[in-house]
């Protein structure tokens, strides 16, 4: 419970003595080159695989003959858009992403740099960590689009490269009895991880204390924490919202 | 001028700072001098605020920064420039931006201003060329000297190094010596140099604390330093061999 009194002291301080608005806007736009564009290769990688595999394990179990073809296009859909896209993809931006803040800081805190930004009465947390949640929460939501067409792509490539059904069965099964509301839940999670993964890492790296080894636990903790803050979340987004 | 009144700090059970009061004159390399482990960070740290002291206060030109709440605390530290011990240098950024930040940050001058004052403040302290070169080309000197021009871009009132000789050959820490000794009579701002180098010590210091297990035993200037009577200090002084040697002769 001190821990979590202290996460929420430190999400006040991001607020408090601002720099100008042309100081963050500059951050923000660096951070998002940081997170999102040079991100983007691995998240196009991952999901088009994991969309491609999909397709052959469903396909795969899928044994019954009664069982029409285009069902497994639609298990990939709901797969993708509920789940794999926002949440699988969260996992790993913590790991890419989380470490990467939380590793970041802490170096800057071990090597005074953060000490310096307040010695010249900058508010360090919020000039530091405001725009990472800020890029985050921008980025992660088109990185989550971005993965949910390129894991349905790769199903669609698979799936008719291996003959594992017809281009239009699986185009019937990706609009058939779609549902809208699933894409916003897609999107309230990818914003609401968004700001978990990069506060919680970005929490772990600020406060690290001693030296290299103490920078490597806290990277360590940023992305064991963010995990669990991501699962625990994701359960109570589908709960309230589903 | 900055005042000290009756600082402690304990970590824990730990005493680390006890009772503490000095004064530092403007216009003086004012120094903290001390083995490893007495008190003489923390007691910067009060000083800057990065460290609240558990009682104490301390007033800059009469200003107590301590009790100050967050506005004017600030306004405070916006004359102030300080020198870390490792540098503290922003790896993202190349020397010139360095240099460049607290202008950023601080002011609202143009950014063909702020160029031409970063690079006359690198000019000052002898690297106009290595302006472009990233953090990690530097040598540790160069990145002492890099973090000199950074704590004067601003025009402080007050300069405070944090062991600026550290990891520094003997040339280098002279250099960098008199380098801030220069700096403080040139801009007359209070300087104040935390430093267990006896060179330091005897080449710049105008008004010496000496701290000993988190408790001030002396206040002096360098040419009164060997005189003290105190059998801790001289431990502290006479631990060097030249020192000590010099001792011996003069006896």
């Amino acid at each position: 419970m001190k821990g979590f009194g202290k996460y929420v002291i430190f999400l006040g301080s991001l607020f408090v003595r601002r720099e100008s608005f042309s100081t963050y806007y500059k951050l923000v736009l660096e951070e998002c080159m940081q997170i999102g564009v040079k991100s983007a290769f691995l998240f196009i990688l991952v999901s088009t695989f994991i969309g491609a595999v999909t397709t052959v394990q469903t396909a795969f179990n899928m044994v019954n003959p009664l069982i029409p073809r285009f069902v497994i296009s639609q298990v990939v859909r709901e797969m993708t858009i509920l789940e794999l896209a926002p949440t699988v993809m969260a996992l790993i931006y913590a790991g890419k992403i989380g470490s990467s803040m939380a590793g970041g800081l802490g170096t800057m805190r071990i090597t005074e740099q953060i000490d310096a930004l307040e010695v010249m009465g900058v508010n360090s947390s919020s000039y530091l960590v405001l725009p990472k949640i800020i890029a985050s929460m921008m980025m992660y939501p088109m990185l989550v689009i971005i993965s949910g067409v390129c894991s349905m792509v790769g199903g669609y490539l698979v799936g008719t490269f291996a003959q594992l059904l017809t281009p239009t069965e699986f185009i019937s099964g990706i609009r058939f009895e779609f549902n809208p509301t699933e894409i916003s839940v897609a999107l309230v999670k990818s914003f609401v991880f968004a700001f978990l993964i990069s506060s919680i890492s970005s929490f772990k790296g600020y406060f690290t204390k001693g030296g290299a080894l103490e920078v490597g636990i806290a990277t360590t903790e940023a992305v064991t924490t963010s995990v669990i803050a991501i699962l625990l979340a994701d359960y109570f987004i589908v709960d309230l919202i589903l | 001028m900055i005042k000290i009144n009756h600082i402690s700090k304990r970590f824990g059970d730990k005493v680390v700072l006890e009772n503490i009061s000095a004064e530092f004159e403007k216009g003086k390399t004012n120094l903290i001098i001390g083995s490893s482990g007495t008190g003489k960070s923390v007691l910067l740290k009060c000083i800057v605020g990065l460290i609240h002291p558990d009682t104490g206060n301390v007033f800059y030109n009469l200003r107590n920064f301590t009790d100050a709440d967050k506005e004017v605390k600030s306004e405070i530290r916006r004359e102030i420039g300080m020198l870390f011990q490792g540098g503290a240098l922003f790896d993202s950024k190349n020397v010139e931006e360095n240099v460049m930040f607290p202008l950023e940050v601080l002011t609202q001058m143009h950014a063909d201003e702020k160029r031409e004052r970063a690079n006359l403040c690198l000019k000052r302290v002898g690297l106009e060329n290595a302006n472009k070169k990233a953090v990690s080309e530097i040598s540790g000197g160069m990145k002492k000297r890099v973090g000199i021009a950074r704590a004067i871009v601003n025009n402080p009132n007050y300069l405070f190094c944090d062991e600026p000789n550290s990891g520094l050959d003997p040339q280098t820490s002279i250099l960098i010596d008199e380098l801030i000794h220069e700096i403080t009579h040139e801009l007359d701002i209070t300087t104040l140099v935390v430093t267990h180098d006896m060179n330091s010590v005897m080449g710049i210091g105008e008004n010496i604390i000496f701290l000993y297990q988190g408790h001030k035993l002396w206040e002096g200037n360098h040419s009164e330093i060997t005189d003290s009577g105190i059998e801790e200090l001289d431990d502290f002084v006479f631990a060097n061999k030249v020192m000590s040697k010099m001792r011996k002769t003069n006896s």
